[in-house]
């Protein structure tokens, strides 16, 4: 009885873990084949492997000595950042006021945010197109920023709010019994506090900026103005057969790896603050 | 909430001047909403309400200032021919829209569907207390950070009929008989798809339903456990009650996102019909076709229907966003 029951107890040991083993294949394996594909030249890459079996920088040497790929990469830096302090300094004192302060439609309010957050981008392409044509910005970085706004700013006020919410009364308490003003409140007493939640907010939305696809291709229209997005996604060959499939690759590393090493970083609080937008809401 | 007050906190902690008080904070609080709206208003509220105006008028790309107002030709019209047949014309009779929405739909409630049920699967074992899960919940974060339009690439190339990784498994598995062209071909275009979003997809619902099933207490289980409940009962009477608000909040996220999808979809299977969802279609018609006010009538409606649905679900579902009431 007992050597049974340890046999059961040993298979379901190991199927668990050969559960676990084909979660984190499936999860690593397409960018860990990408790596691959970028270290081969010439007719290694039409040569299914799947382990490395050459090494060559070729293709990095490719994307980043030819075409605009630097510029591209510039671009989306700049767009990125300056998208995600726009909106956070925006977002810090909305979500004081709708995490602290109670007053009529606040609901209502917070609903529309979330609402504007989810809402097809499509829906509104045609009208920014005008906007942004009459403000003189087509073709230009401040045209993504600009559009950018719609989600970064929704997302960053919802996830700071929630995150506000769950400050200690007491702090603020203290602060206004001292007669500070609510400028003050935020800007002393809360902001010291929200560091972890800025960062965390910031790295989010910075990676919604800098993946984004849809605006970056219609408000943007020659090499030296796109994204790198869509520089990816327009990468093609001489002919239309012949796609670059090893400078795509190394186009592709070059982009996620940073992305992917900020998020193994901030694992935790990455985790947090999506979690925060969604079901503590 | 229809009383202007103060948080009880601050109103317990100084009763004396309270109502000034409480009129400085609402103050503030206007002053400090102004510029957010403002900014939204811009960049959403008017954008919207101009892609709606274009939609009932004749724009197009190269000239939108001359755009004059039509009514609802873009939508529906019909013309009667001199032998006296009535022909329908407009978006709502357009077989490439419905094809669109259809496909737009399927995608949505397959690619959900698949994520609830795997997100499920990889959230109940990373909330298991196992060696290695660090290194699991690294993994899975992987296929999130990966930018969708890298992603569509990358499997673009795992996919390719010639050189493709998968075929070669699946024909050294024994699982294909002969190298499919996954993203050219009718048939398996929406699969390619399906595949690409689901993997990229997952861990975000993954990770939501992980934060649900972290909120029940173990003690629930305990007891479960000495009346002797079968673990598969125990997920069904248990786990799935009390993680369902979490479960319904992620796959709302998921199905608003699904609806919209465009750059997936534009990447990895350009120019197949049988993947053109409501979003690529009407960008197509905004810019490429140049038929702009055509193509503000198809994201008017794909405005509306996603609108309809999120109301529909939420009031069904009674699920609740605005949580806390402090």
């Amino acid at each position: 009885m007992g050597a049974t029951f340890d046999l059961w107890k040993a298979t379901k040991w190991v199927l668990f873990y050969l559960l676990v083993a084909v979660i984190v294949v499936v999860s690593v394996f397409p960018f860990y084949y990408a790596i691959l594909t970028s270290f081969k030249t010439g007719t290694a890459l039409f040569q299914v492997n799947y382990w490395p079996t050459s090494f060559s920088l070729d293709n990095y040497w490719n994307v980043l000595n030819s075409g605009s790929f630097p510029r591209n990469l510039l671009n989306s830096i700049f767009v990125s950042s300056v998208t995600v302090i726009l909106a956070l300094f925006l977002a810090i004192t909305a979500s004081f006021a709708l995490a602290r302060v109670r007053f009529r439609g606040r609901g209502l309010l917070l609903l529309t945010i979330l609402g504007i957050s989810m809402f097809p981008q499509m829906a509104v392409l045609a009208g920014l197109f005008e906007v942004i044509r009459a403000l003189g910005i087509y073709n230009t970085p401040w045209a993504l920023i600009f559009s950018y706004t719609i989600f970064t700013l929704p997302f960053t006020v919802w996830v700071l709010t929630t995150f506000m919410r769950d400050l200690p009364v007491e702090i603020e308490e203290a602060a206004i019994v001292d007669g500070a003003s609510p400028w003050v409140i935020i800007t002393r007493v809360f902001m010291p506090l929200m560091w972890p939640a800025l960062v965390t907010t910031g790295i989010l939305a910075f990676i919604g900026a800098w993946n984004e696809f849809l605006f970056a291709l219609t408000f943007t229209s020659n090499n030296d103005t796109r994204t790198v997005p869509v520089a990816i996604a327009l990468l093609s060959g001489s002919t239309q057969y012949e796609i670059p499939w090893g400078n795509i690759m190394a186009a592709s590393v070059i982009v996620t790896v940073p992305l992917v090493i900020l998020v193994l970083v901030f694992q935790r609080k990455i985790v947090s603050g999506l979690t925060a937008g969604g079901v503590k809401g | 909430m229809t009383t202007e007050t103060l948080a009880p906190s601050a109103r317990a902690a100084a009763p004396k001047v309270k109502s000034e008080l409480m009129q400085q904070r609402i103050r503030a609080a206007r002053l400090f909403l102004i510029p957010m709206l403002i900014a939204l208003a811009v960049v959403a509220g008017w954008p919207l309400l101009r892609s709606i105006y274009f939609s009932f008028t004749d724009a197009s790309l190269s000239n939108l200032e001359a755009a004059q107002w039509i009514g609802f030709g873009n939508y529906f019209r019909w013309t009667v021919l001199e032998s006296g047949t009535v022909r329908y014309r407009g978006l709502l009779v357009d077989p490439a829209w419905w094809n669109a929405v259809w496909n737009t739909v399927r995608f949505a409630f397959l690619s959900v569907l698949f994520e609830a049920v795997l997100g499920m699967m990889v959230a109940l074992v990373l909330n298991a207390e196992f060696k290695g899960r660090g290194i699991v919940r690294a993994a899975i974060l992987i296929p999130w950070a990966i930018p969708t339009i890298v992603s569509a690439r990358m499997w673009g190339w795992m996919l390719n009929d010639q050189f493709g990784i998968l075929n070669d498994l699946g024909m050294r598995l024994g699982l294909l008989s002969q190298k499919v062209a996954w993203t050219a071909t009718a048939d398996t275009a929406m699969t390619a798809v399906l595949i690409v979003d689901i993997w990229k997809t997952t861990p975000f619902m993954a990770l939501l339903i992980l934060a649900g099933l972290q909120m029940i207490p173990k003690d629930i289980y305990e007891a479960a456990e000495i009346d002797g409940v079968h673990p598969v009962k125990q997920f069904f009477k248990i786990t799935l009650p009390l993680v369902r608000p979490a479960l319904m909040v992620a796959i709302i996220f998921r199905l608003l996102d699904a609806l919209r999808i465009f750059d997936l979809i534009y990447v990895l299977t350009p120019n197949s019909a049988s993947t053109k969802t409501m979003s690529v279609l009407a960008r197509e018609n905004l810019f490429d076709f140049d038929k702009f006010a055509y193509g503000s009538a198809m994201s008017t409606l794909l405005f509306l229907i996603i609108a309809l649905l999120t109301i529909l679900y939420i009031w069904l579902g009674q699920v609740k966003f605005d949580g806390g009431d402090r």
